[in-house]
């Protein structure tokens, strides 16, 4: 055990080097955007009074290093700093954001998970025949067309003509699970449809993989039933590309869907970030970035310590 | 119409009656459902408003990093929200004249030099305190002082004193200015207990509504303000969400999600105003999509290239292809008949030939750089195009480079000599030309200076004489229209829609979009 150990701390401390390494960029990224803060918070109509004014309140005067080092110094202290467009604590204002993001992705992800992993097993069960082929068909159609396009086309069927559910899904405190569940149900929609396809395909190629083994032919000639077989004896070995796909499209329902939330109005990280790009936000922009990345990077890492555990060989690197 | 159609438009007019009930028995009496739908909302505006029920609407525009401040207020959702819960002193009315809101009344000394505004008598804020004439003079100190970010700075340098008498305030300026209660209209200075020092976004004020809830750029209600003075502010509960995608604020309207949106793109306006219970209002405005060049830097200060490319661009073009037909072409000037002392002159046309005349004139060889951005104006790139093919007619290369929307504002506009902007326009002559065509003014995207047209400016602005003010801005108008360097080919049309759960919109109001962005107080749900 104390192996397993030892490789989980690497891990971890490697994530952590990376996340230090991917704010040094972010940095670099939000410093070298063209405009400043003022004048884009001030827009058109601004004044070069007003622009003095407010770069002075900013403190956008001091260097760029400063600026870097007295925000990562609040960050290890759980401080984000304060909005440089709307003064709003940054903390405070993420966490509704990511609230809702993740509210978001866990329905996408309960529903999309099971069902492509269950949509993959089918495949391979009846795979070359009908079942098979109308699967493989639908999924990699949902994937092909822009997730936008599939936005717009579910909105005007489901929201404007049959007018089963809202195409605006600005959720708030005073509703319901219920109803919430019911304001985000076309999202959920598309979001599944868009991350299906990656995740079944892996599912169905990884299973097929094993079916070819030895031991699964064995399994075959004593008898058992095909989805017994699938299930009990080649899906665990399967299981680590396949992990890794499932939590690759998790964190892409967490930090990809900028696009959804926009068409589909929905009060999330991404719209949040967008907001604050455009007005030059840099501690926000930064925050949100940190975020994203440290989602991205820790559910990587749990792919890979699931794929160790899963897989006694990976804890013997050569 | 026999009475019982009468009968029931009444019916249906005091919610008795859904629409689409009135709609299906009007058709069996042999009418059709576009004739229905007219009488049913004619008999709507005689019935008068109703109270009570709650108003949706999806505007674009709100960020999450925008403020409560109404100094601060640069967006569609910003004013709006102002417009919920505060006033101004004064309100531009529907025909372009000034109407009291937190003040009663108003008069100008005779040198229009010194401006008396009374404050309304009894009128108090939401949160209970009285408004007093020291609160309006505070607003105006926070909004024109000197560390002030407000917008409306600009509005206020002249003012020289603010003192109160009373219920009085008096205002004195510098130098004369017969336009004063229309700057004091601006949705800027909106009058806050103590003038909002100590709390600028506390969002009280003495509008129709309060808010109850706020989470910027995304969703906000507010509930009528019980002692509000005013007939205005009808439906009980105003809820505002911020839409910004186009295609999803459409589809919000359609599938009834909201009441009222405002920017409908031009492109499928005709397709929207199809769509059954759905009313597409277009609004001639004073906003215009402008091609500035910079009248003082080279090869812009050549007056034959200017006149070159006024020439040789095709302004009905512009608006059939741009606008798709939602607005009227331009003349080169900032100001079109939305202005109260607008004087038509003669319409500068395409003409290739006379274009070709004066670029040979200039003596200017080699193409002319244009720079553009999607966020300049909506269709700006297409614009720019169309400019280039009708220029290229006349033998003019026209050189398009397409610059990013992230900082467009400060790298491009108003710093590179000849771009793609637009403007909104404002409420009179001399605000607009105040702020971007007057020799010292900041936002002079056109680096336009000519030393008659500042004197004519300052003493317009003095004159109390209506015909002689009007002759002055037809004089000013002709120099701009042909020595300046703005190239205004089209005034865009507002165009909002709204569906047939709500009443009482009115055509053609001046200001802003949305009935000057009045609409959800003055307009009322129907049932």
């Amino acid at each position: 055990m104390p192996l397993i150990v030892k490789l989980l701390v690497q891990r971890i401390a490697l994530g952590l080097l990376l996340l230090f390494l991917v704010s040094i960029l972010i940095f670099a990224g939000t410093i070298i955007l063209p405009g400043d803060v003022a004048q884009s918070i001030l827009g058109q109509s601004a004044t070069p009074e007003a622009l003095a004014n407010l770069r002075r309140d900013l403190g956008l005067n001091e260097p760029p290093v400063a600026r870097y080092f007295n925000w990562l110094g609040g960050v290890l202290q759980g401080d984000l700093g304060t909005s440089l467009a709307s003064g709003q604590d940054i903390a405070t204002a993420i966490g509704k954001r990511l609230g809702n993001t993740m509210f978001l992705a866990f329905w996408a992800a309960i529903i999309s998970v099971p069902l492509a992993i269950l949509l993959g097993l089918i495949a391979v069960r009846y795979r070359e025949r009908w079942p098979d082929k109308v699967i493989s068909a639908v999924t990699l159609a949902s994937i092909s067309v822009p997730e936008f396009l599939i936005a717009y086309v579910a909105i005007f069927v489901v929201s404007v003509r049959l007018r089963w559910a809202p195409s605006v899904t600005t959720i708030n405190d005073s509703m319901s699970l219920g109803e919430k569940l019911h304001t985000i149900s076309l999202p959920v929609a598309v979001l599944t449809l868009v991350v299906l396809a990656h995740m079944m395909r892996m599912t169905r190629a990884a299973i097929l993989n094993v079916m070819q083994s030895a031991y699964v032919e064995t399994a075959e000639l004593k008898g058992l039933r095909m989805f017994n077989i699938i299930w009990k004896h080649a899906f665990p070995n399967a299981v680590a590309p396949i992990v890794n796909v499932v939590m690759l499209n998790m964190a892409y329902l967490v930090v990809g869907v900028v696009v959804i939330e926009v068409v589909f109005t929905y009060p999330g990280m991404g719209q949040y970030l967008v907001d604050h790009v455009s007005k030059r936000d840099i501690p926000v922009v930064q925050a949100c970035g940190l975020i994203f990345a440290a989602v991205y990077i820790g559910l990587n890492m749990i792919a890979d310590i699931v794929s160790i555990v899963a897989n006694p060989r990976l804890r013997h690197p050569k | 119409m026999n009475d019982e159609l009468k009968y029931l438009s009444r019916r249906a007019a005091t919610g008795l009656l859904t629409r689409r009930e009135f709609v299906g028995r009007a058709g069996a009496l042999g009418l059709t459902a576009a004739a229905a739908t007219t009488m049913m909302s004619s008999a709507v505006m005689a019935a008068g408003p109703q109270k009570g029920g709650t108003l949706r609407m999806g505007l674009q525009g709100g960020s999450t990093t925008d403020s409560l401040d109404p100094a601060l207020a640069t967006n569609q959702v910003a004013l709006m929200l102002i417009r919920l819960w505060g006033e101004p002193l004064v309100e531009l009315a529907d025909d372009g004249g000034i109407d009291g809101k937190v003040a009663e009344s108003f008069e100008a000394s005779a040198d229009a030099k010194t401006w008396t505004f009374t404050v309304r008598q009894g009128l108090t804020f939401s949160d209970g305190q009285e408004v007093t004439a020291a609160d309006v003079a505070e607003t105006l100190d926070r909004h024109a002082g000197e560390d002030t970010k407000s917008g409306a700075l600009g509005l206020l340098r002249d003012i020289k004193d603010v003192r109160t008498d009373g219920r009085n305030v008096i205002i004195e300026l510098n130098n004369a200015n017969a336009d004063l209660p229309y700057l004091m209209a601006d949705y800027h200075l909106i009058v806050q207990p103590g003038g909002g020092k100590s709390a600028p976004d506390a969002a009280i004020g003495t509008g129709p509504y309060v808010l109850k809830e706020v989470d910027m750029g995304v969703r906000f209600v507010a509930e009528k303000n019980p002692n509000y003075w005013g007939d205005i502010g009808h439906a009980q509960t105003i809820e505002l969400i911020v839409i910004n995608d186009n295609t999803a604020r459409v589809a919000a309207l359609q599938s009834g999600q909201v009441d009222m949106i405002d920017r409908v793109p031009p492109r499928t306006a005709g397709l929207v105003a199809r769509a059954p219970g759905i009313t597409v209002a277009s609004t001639s405005g004073p906003g215009h999509y402008v091609f500035i060049a910079h009248a003082d830097t080279a090869p812009f200060d050549n007056q034959d290239l200017m006149l070159a490319l006024k020439h040789g661009i095709n302004r009905q073009e512009m608006v059939d292809k741009i606008l798709f037909g939602y607005g009227s072409v331009g003349n080169d000037s900032p100001i079109n008949s939305s202005y109260p002392m607008f004087t038509e002159t003669e319409q500068r046309e395409y003409d290739p030939e006379k274009a070709a005349h004066h670029f040979k004139k200039s003596g200017h060889s080699g193409s002319v750089l244009l720079r553009t951005s999607d966020n300049s104006f909506p269709g700006a790139p297409d614009a720019a195009a169309l400019f280039q093919q009708s220029l290229a007619g006349a033998g003019i290369e026209l050189e398009i480079k397409r610059e990013p929307n992230d900082g467009y504002w400060s790298e491009v506009w108003n710093n590179k000599p000849f771009c793609t902007s637009y403007w909104g326009g404002r409420p009179t002559q001399d605000q607009m030309y105040t702020t971007a065509y007057l020799s010292t003014a900041d936002w002079n995207d056109t680096r336009f200076k000519n030393e008659q047209f500042d004197q004519l400016l300052i003493a317009a602005r003095a004159e109390l004489d209506l015909a002689k003010r009007t002759q002055m801005y037809a004089d000013m108008g002709a120099i701009q229209r042909d020595e300046g360097g703005l190239i205004c080919p089209m005034f865009n049309d507002f165009i909002d829609a709204h569906n047939d759960k709500v009443a009482g919109w009115v055509e053609n109001a001046k200001g802003f979009a949305l009935m000057n962005s009045y609409a959800p107080v003055r307009m009322w749900v129907t049932g």
